[in-house]
C-alpha cells in the first residue's frame, strides 16, 4: 500500500439500540450469580492468583533464598565480586532491579489476564 | 553557627509543609476531600507522593544507623520494605482500589459483612498507626537534639504541632501535594551531601579503613539466631505493607485498579533508588564517625557524617540539608500515619456526636496527643527496629485480612475477628515488651525482637480455621463483592450496594 494515498473517512455505523447498554450474555450470567456465571468469575481469579503466586515463588526463589544460601554454601558469607562484597552488592544493589523487573513481568501480564476476560464478557 | 543554620533549615521545610497544605486547603472543601483527594491523582504524581510519605525516620535516619553498627544483614530493612510493595502489587493493589474502600476497616465491613469486624479493623489501625508515629516522632526529637543540643522533647512537639496543623486543616488533598515534594526533598537530601563525601573519601583516604573489615559486619548471618532473625524480619515487611493504615488509604486515590498497579511499578523504581543512598552513610560513618557504632545514638550517625567528615561552613550546611530531609520525613510518614488515625476515630468513634469534618479535626488533635504522651514514656529503640514492629504487628493481623478476604470465598466474619485478635494480641504482646525493654536472653529473646514468624502463621491459621467452623455463615453479598474486587471496572457488572462512610460527602 502506498504511503501517499489517503485512507478513506472512518465511518462509524451505529444500530438504533445504540446508546442503550448492550450486554452480551455472560455479563447477564454474572449478575446472576448463575454456576455459568461463577464459573467465569472463578476462571479470572483463579488466572491472576496463578499468576501472582507464580512471581511470589520467583522471589522466594531468588531474594528469598539468599539467608539460607549465606548459612549453608561454604565461602559464599565472604564472597567478593570485583573486590565488592557479594552480599552487599546483592542487598544493596542488585536486589531492586530484581524487584522492580518482577513487578513489571507480573503487571504485563494482569493486564493480559483482564483483557481476555473483558473480551469474553465486554459489549462487542 | 552551626545551629542557627540547621535551625533554618527545619523551620523552612516546617513552613514549606504548612505553605502547600494552606495552598491546597483552598481546594479542598467537602468530606470526600479530606479523605482521598477526590480521587484526582494523576500515577506519577501518586507514586511520589505515595513514596514521600512511606519513607520515615526509619528509612531516612534508621537504616544508616542499624547498618553502622551491624553491618550487612540491615539491608534486609530497606529490602523489605521495597518488596512489600511488590507483594501488595500481586496479591491486593488492583482488588483493593477496585474495592472502593476508603480504609481498611472499609474493606473489612464490605467483604465479611460485619460491623464487629469493622470496629476490631479500626483498634488496629489505631494501633499501628501509634505504633509507627512513636519512632517518627522520637527521631524527631533525637535530630533536633543532635543540631540544636535541644532536649528530646522539643523536636517531638515541634513534628506534632506542624503535622497537626496541616493533616486537621488541609486534608488529603494537600496532603497528596505535600507529599510528593518530600519525596524529592528527602532524595535530594541524601543525595548531594553523599557525593560531596564520595568525593572527600576518594582525595583523602581516611584512617578507619579496618573498622570495615571487622568479619562480624562485612559478612552476612553472624549473630545467634541470624537464620530465624531474618527470615521473620522478611516476613514482617514483605506482608506488612500492605497493611499499613497510611499506605492503603492511598490507592484509593488511584483512577482505577490498573492505574492503582501501575503506581506500584513506579512506587516500586521510586523506593530503589532512595534506598541506594542510606546504607552508603552507615559504611561512610564506619569510618569517620566511629563513636556511634553501637551506641544509642546510632540513628544520628547521617547526620553527624558531614561535621565529622569535613567540617567548616561546607559541613555546616550539609548538615542542615540532611536536617531539612529528616524533617521531612518525619513531617509525611507522619502526616499519613494521623490522618489515617484520624479518619478512622473521626468516622467509627466520634461520628456519632460530630458532624464529619469536625469529627476528623477532633480525632486529629486526640491522636497527635496520645502519641505524643507516649514517645515522651517509652524507651528509646532503634528507630528503624521500631517501625519494623509495626510492620509485624500489620503483617499479622490485615495481611491475613486481605490475602483471604480477596483470594478465599470461605472467610467469613468470625474467623476474620478471630484472626486479627489473635495476631494483633501476640504480636501487639511482643512489641510492647520489646518496647518495654524486655530482652530475654535465648530464643525466646529472638521471638519477643522478631515476632512475624510465629504469629503470621497463627493468625492465617485461625482466620482460616475459625472460617470452616462458620461456613454456614459466608456473607449474603459475596458473589457481587467478588465482582467487584477482581472484574475491570470498564465491565458493566453489579458490584453490590456498598459505599464506604466517607464517601457520602
Amino acid at each position: 500500500m502506498s504511503s501517499e494515498a489517503t485512507p478513506p473517512r472512518r465511518v462509524r455505523v451505529t444500530s438504533p439500540r445504540a446508546g442503550r447498554s448492550r450486554r452480551t450474555s455472560v455479563a447477564s450470567e454474572i449478575d446472576a450469580q448463575t454456576e455459568l456465571g461463577e464459573v467465569y468469575m472463578r476462571s479470572l481469579m483463579r488466572s491472576q492468583l496463578r499468576l501472582a503466586v507464580g512471581v511470589l515463588l520467583l522471589l522466594a526463589s531468588t531474594l528469598g533464598l539468599l539467608p539460607l544460601l549465606f548459612v549453608t554454601v561454604p565461602g559464599l558469607q565472604g564472597a567478593r565480586v570485583l573486590d565488592v562484597p557479594l552480599a552487599w552488592l546483592l542487598l544493596g544493589f542488585l536486589a531492586y532491579p530484581l524487584l522492580l523487573g518482577l513487578a513489571v513481568f507480573y503487571v504485563r501480564r494482569a493486564e493480559r489476564n483482564e483483557r481476555a476476560f473483558h473480551d469474553l464478557v465486554g459489549p462487542r | 553557627m552551626s545551629t542557627l543554620t540547621a535551625v533554618v533549615a527545619v523551620l523552612a521545610v516546617s513552613l514549606l509543609t504548612l505553605g502547600i497544605g494552606a495552598f491546597g486547603l483552598r481546594l479542598s472543601r467537602t468530606t470526600s476531600d479530606f479523605y482521598v483527594a477526590s480521587r484526582a491523582v494523576g500515577p506519577g504524581m501518586n507514586a511520589s507522593a505515595i513514596s514521600g510519605e512511606y519513607l520515615s525516620a526509619a528509612s531516612f535516619l534508621g537504616v544508616a544507623g542499624l547498618v553502622l553498627s551491624r553491618g550487612v544483614d540491615m539491608l534486609w530493612y530497606p529490602v523489605g520494605w521495597t518488596a512489600g510493595y511488590l507483594v501488595l502489587l500481586l496479591f491486593v493493589a488492583a482488588p483493593l482500589r477496585r474495592s472502593r474502600a476508603y480504609t481498611i476497616p472499609d474493606f473489612a465491613e464490605l467483604r465479611v459483612e460485619s460491623h464487629h469486624a469493622r470496629r476490631v479493623a479500626s483498634g488496629l489501625v489505631v494501633l499501628i498507626g501509634v505504633l509507627y508515629l512513636v519512632p517518627q516522632f522520637q527521631g524527631a526529637g533525637l535530630t533536633l537534639r543532635t543540631l540544636t543540643g535541644a532536649p528530646t522533647w522539643v523536636g517531638a512537639v515541634v513534628v506534632a504541632l506542624v503535622v497537626l496543623v496541616n493533616v486537621v486543616s488541609g486534608g488529603m488533598r494537600s496532603i497528596t501535594l505535600v507529599q510528593a515534594v518530600q519525596y524529592w526533598l528527602k532524595l535530594c537530601a541524601l543525595l548531594l551531601p553523599l557525593a560531596f563525601l564520595l568525593v572527600h573519601t576518594h582525595g583523602h583516604a581516611p584512617t578507619g579503613g579496618a573498622r570495615l573489615h571487622a568479619a562480624d559486619w562485612l559478612e552476612p548471618m553472624q549473630g545467634p539466631y541470624s537464620l530465624y532473625l531474618t527470615y521473620s524480619l522478611i516476613l514482617a515487611t514483605f506482608l506488612g505493607t500492605m497493611g499499613l493504615p497510611h499506605v492503603a488509604v492511598r490507592f484509593y486515590t488511584n483512577r482505577d485498579g490498573r492505574a492503582a498497579r501501575r503506581t506500584t511499578v513506579a512506587v516500586l523504581a521510586l523506593l530503589g533508588v532512595f534506598y541506594l543512598l542510606p546504607p552508603l552513610y552507615g559504611v561512610l560513618g564506619r569510618l569517620y564517625v566511629p563513636g556511634l557504632i553501637g551506641s544509642d545514638r546510632a540513628d544520628t550517625v547521617v547526620l553527624a557524617l558531614p561535621g565529622n567528615a569535613l567540617g567548616g561552613l561546607g559541613g555546616d550546611l550539609l548538615t542542615a540539608a540532611l536536617g531539612a530531609g529528616a524533617f521531612a520525613a518525619f513531617l509525611s510518614t507522619s502526616s499519613g500515619l494521623l490522618l489515617s488515625i484520624a479518619g478512622v476515630v473521626g468516622q467509627d468513634v466520634l461520628g456519632r456526636w460530630f458532624e464529619p469534618v469536625r469529627a476528623f479535626r477532633l480525632a486529629g488533635v486526640l491522636g497527635a496527643l496520645a502519641t505524643l504522651t507516649l514517645t515522651l514514656l517509652s524507651s528509646g529503640l532503634a528507630v528503624a527496629h521500631a517501625v519494623e514492629l509495626a510492620f509485624a504487628v500489620a503483617a499479622s493481623t490485615f495481611c491475613p485480612l486481605l490475602l483471604l478476604g480477596i483470594w478465599w470465598r470461605g472467610l467469613t466474619a468470625a474467623g476474620a475477628v478471630a484472626g486479627m485478635l489473635l495476631g494483633g494480641v501476640l504480636s501487639a504482646g511482643a512489641v510492647g515488651l520489646t518496647m518495654l525493654g524486655v530482652t530475654p536472653s535465648g530464643p525466646l529473646g529472638a521471638v519477643l525482637a522478631q515476632p512475624a514468624m510465629c504469629t503470621v502463621p497463627v493468625a492465617f491459621a485461625t482466620m482460616v480455621a475459625v472460617s470452616l467452623a462458620t461456613a454456614d455463615r459466608l456473607p449474603a453479598h459475596l458473589g457481587s463483592t467478588m465482582v467487584r474486587l477482581h472484574a475491570p471496572e470498564a465491565l458493566q457488572l453489579d458490584r453490590g450496594s456498598y459505599r464506604a462512610k466517607g464517601a457520602r460527602g
